[in-house]
């Protein structure tokens, strides 16, 4: 913003030249190149893996590159930590927030001010009230971030940039975590931005998304620029296509199917949550029947994670008739009991909860499959270590062999191998979030075809999302989660992006009712 | 019961809690950073034995506490240099430095066994003092008794108020995200461990300089393990450690108090007090599931390692 006289718009703010970092066992970033222009939004595409993070924690200064330079309005520097880089202007909103949620909005942003910043901002919540107006971030200093939902925490993750006179913001997948009216919101916030002379740096793997705001974009694969191009002159196809290599089938129209006979079922269930940043819910009702996808949309932190522990059974409050599998209660059944009836659970927290950080894959797959592989009371080594080399083959799971800790597994790899599992367990019921986040293309269309494959076959599948395409894709009915409230059920076919978008934003909420609970909530 | 007799066993009791004061003060900084340092008792215990031999040596009472103090430091920085550098556990790691600093304090103090010094006398603050009652419970202390008294003023000032203690806090509840807007997450708690150091050591120091001006083996009896009790009995809050360090103080001079009464409770069941009374708000303290997820520091007594950030 205060450079654009000196820069003129003729050098470009920042330019790589032949950057290349090496980690253990794979480069991560082969001789990349790339400049950005004052004011430029400009896409970083690539899939996981393919090296933008490690990329863009360069530019930040969290990575030191091995070979390359890093060109800054025309000067060579060095960026050794993310401070040198918050002091040259460069700004970064994390995937995962790098807030600290004990903390208020403006302690949060202090805490990345230097004191001369500092001192010259003079009264730092007025200065964020002055912009949270200028920019339609509406954002109050003095709240508790942990109060904050995921857009507004994202909201001052921006804003902690703005303070700070930024000239280049790096946004690591900025949308993933945001419904879209959210995601509109953002880009217009972008686009003013880069008007003033910001550029912005877009990471991102949602072509529509690249298409719409990016002048430019560079795709990245394995770890290595393939092209960069023009957005608006590509189609998503062919933007795909670099990303990927050889596109995998396309996957568009995937059969719908009506189901059956109710075989899972939620009536009225309200809990109150037990953890201080969870949601409650209220009053969910929910038949899923045989032989269909139900798909539940939702911001992340609406709910659906209480509602995954209670199924599952993790959450052993009883809850007795407000749960009912093939007509038979299990509210008050351990997780185990659950499991023997035929219920598999994949949760959105791979490892730790889908697998043991420290043990092996085998001993992995022993943990659900118990009654297979064990006889006498003796484990069957021979064919569970069988097993679980097929389940590696058939999901192609990278990984040294059957014998690999599962923490030494990458989050992609740790999924296939973690929903290979279950659905080799072919259950009737499948409660499954999140199932092909941070998998790439070839390995998603997998696990979609054996989702696919075990609702043909008459199970019941829960699948819980962030990713709206992906539950179009495969759901045959669809709801969203707001605020722990579930909205109607819809067949995918009668619903639209936009409904789902309004009701993940819980217009579809009544206020009376909403009222009674919060009523009953602060009384009891 | 006069007035009195009741001022004479607060007084008593600020005496006996301000070693509790000292530890606490320094472990609720080294907590709120994120390490937890069962190592208490045994750096107090080097501490006192220390501080007792660097006084008795020199006549320099002053000089024992520095001395003290940087026992306490170097010992901590053992726990540190362990925990942050080399990742090792916490908890196994300060349980241990408890049993080195227990043996090697009975080790270097076997030849001073019994011997005594003048410790540091009680100063009257002039006009303080003089206040009915009040004077006489706070104003009539040793200087050491001042120091934390500054000590408790300062640090709730520090953890409250300053960009210091915004940013220890942040280490504590997320060094993954100090580091990434970049904070030096492992010079943060190296300070802050040493910092607990040097407190306890100032705590041994009183000990054996001031409470009990002498050196016997393991005379700190435990000490370190209530300190460390007071930290999440007064939920991390600097004003609550202090009022809690006096009470703790007077439980356990009860059964001096109650004997004089001629009760005949057996001294043993009193003098758990303390023990049960932490127990006790432990208790109450997890009863509210949402209340000890928000106090506690989220990360404490998890090993962050910046080489695991790429």
């Amino acid at each position: 913003m205060n450079n654009t006289k000196t820069a003129q718009h003729i050098s470009p703010r920042l330019e790589l030249i032949n950057i290349s970092k090496q980690y253990p066992g794979c480069l991560a970033n082969d001789n990349i190149s790339l400049s950005l222009m004052p004011g430029e939004i400009h896409a970083l595409l690539g899939e996981n893996g393919a090296g933008k993070s490690t990329l863009v924690k360069t530019i930040y200064g969290v990575v030191a590159p091995d070979t390359g330079q890093l060109i800054w309005d025309g000067k060579e520097i060095e960026i050794k930590s993310p401070s040198t880089a918050r002091e040259l202007g460069i700004g970064m909103v994390f995937q995962h927030f790098s807030l600290f949620e004990t903390l208020t909005v403006s302690q949060n942003i202090e805490l990345c001010l230097s004191k001369p910043q500092l001192a010259s901002i003079g009264n730092l919540a007025e200065k964020i009230r002055q912009l949270s107006q200028e920019y339609g971030l509406n954002i109050d200093p003095h709240r508790y971030v942990h109060s904050l939902s995921i857009g507004e925490r994202q909201r001052v993750e921006i804003m902690r940039c703005l303070v700070q006179s930024v000239k280049l913001l790096i946004l690591d997948e900025p949308t993933s975590v945001l419904t879209p009216q959210e995601v509109s919101g953002l880009f217009s916030v972008l686009r003013t931005l880069a008007a003033e002379g910001c550029s912005i740096l877009f990471i991102s793997h949602k072509l529509h998304e690249v298409t719409e705001i990016c002048e430019k974009a560079t795709i990245l694969r394995g770890g290595k620029v393939i092209n960069t191009c023009s957005p608006a002159e590509e189609t998503s196809h062919s933007i795909a296509k670099m990303m990927v290599g050889d596109l995998a089938e396309q996957e568009a129209g995937y059969s719908k199917k009506e189901g059956t006979e109710v075989r899972f079922q939620i009536h009225d269930l309200s809990l109150s949550t037990q953890h201080p940043f969870g949601t409650s819910l209220k009053h969910i009702n929910l038949e899923l029947k045989a032989g269909e996808i139900l798909g539940i949309a939702g911001v992340a932190g609406n709910g659906q994670d209480e509602l995954m522990a209670i199924i599952s059974g993790e959450d052993s409050r009883p809850v007795n008739a407000h749960l009912t599998m093939k007509s038979q209660p299990i509210g008050n059944l351990k997780t185990a009991i659950r499991r023997q009836l035929g219920m598999a659970y994949v949760p959105e927290e791979r490892l730790g909860r889908g697998a043991v950080p420290d043990m092996s894959l085998t001993e992995n797959t022993l943990l659900t499959h118990s009654q297979g592989f064990i006889k006498y009371g003796l484990v069957q080594w021979k064919q569970l270590k069988d097993y679980a080399k097929q389940l590696i083959s058939d999901y192609s799971v990278k990984c040294h062999g059957e014998f690999s800790e599962a923490k030494s597994l990458s989050g992609g790899n740790l999924q296939k191998f973690i929903m290979g599992r279950e659905i080799g367990q072919r259950p009737d019921v499948l409660i499954c979030a999140h199932p092909t986040w941070g998998v790439d293309v070839g390995a998603a269309l997998a696990i979609h075809q054996a989702l696919l494959e075990l609702r043909d076959q008459g199970a019941a599948i829960l699948l819980i999302s962030e990713d709206i395409d992906e539950l179009f894709l495969l759901a045959d009915r669809m709801a969203a989660v707001c605020d722990g409230y579930l909205s109607p059920i819809v067949r995918t076919q009668n619903t639209n992006i936009d409904q789902i978008g309004q009701w993940m934003a819980g217009t579809f909420i009544n206020n009376q009712q909403h009222d009674a609970d919060m009523l009953q909530e602060t009384t009891a | 019961m006069d007035a009195d007799f009741i001022a004479q066993i607060l007084f008593s009791a600020i005496k006996t809690g301000t070693p509790l004061l000292f530890i606490a003060l320094g472990e609720v900084i080294c907590e709120k950073s994120g390490v937890l340092n069962l190592g208490q008792e045994g750096m107090m215990l080097m501490g006192a034995v220390v501080g007792f031999l660097a006084a008795y040596s020199t006549g320099n009472m002053a000089f024992g506490v520095l001395a003290a103090m940087a026992m306490g430091c170097v010992m901590s920085l053992i726990f540190g240099v362990l925990v942050l550098h080399l990742g090792a556990n916490q908890v196994a790691t300060g349980l241990a430095l408890t049993i080195f600093g227990t043996g090697l304090s009975a080790f270097v103090g076997s030849d001073f066994v019994g011997k005594t010094i003048q410790g540091f006398n009680p100063i009257p603050i002039p006009y303080l003092s003089s206040i009915p009652y009040l004077g006489k419970i706070l104003f009539e202390h040793d200087l050491l008794v001042y120091l934390s008294f500054i000590m408790t003023v300062l640090i709730m000032y520090v953890a409250n108020k300053t960009r210091l203690g915004l940013t220890l806090k942040a280490v504590g509840e997320n060094p993954n995200a100090a580091n990434a807007i970049g904070i030096k997450v492992l010079r943060v708690r190296y300070l802050a461990i040493m910092f607990g150091g040097a407190m306890t050591g100032i705590a041994g120091a009183y000990m054996s300089l001031v409470y009990t001006p002498m050196w016997a083996e393991n005379m700190t009896a435990g000490r370190g393990w209530i300190a460390l009790a007071l930290v999440v009995f007064a939920s991390w809050r600097v004003g609550r450690i202090m009022l809690g360090a006096y009470l703790f103080g007077l439980a356990s001079i009860m059964h001096l108090v109650l004997q004089g009464f001629g009760w005949t409770i057996s001294t043993n069941l009193l003098a758990m007090l303390p023990y049960v009374a932490t127990v006790f708000v432990m208790v109450i303290i997890s009863a509210d599931k949402f209340k000890e997820k928000l106090l506690a520091p989220r990360s404490l007594g998890k090993p962050f390692d910046p080489r695991h950030m790429a």
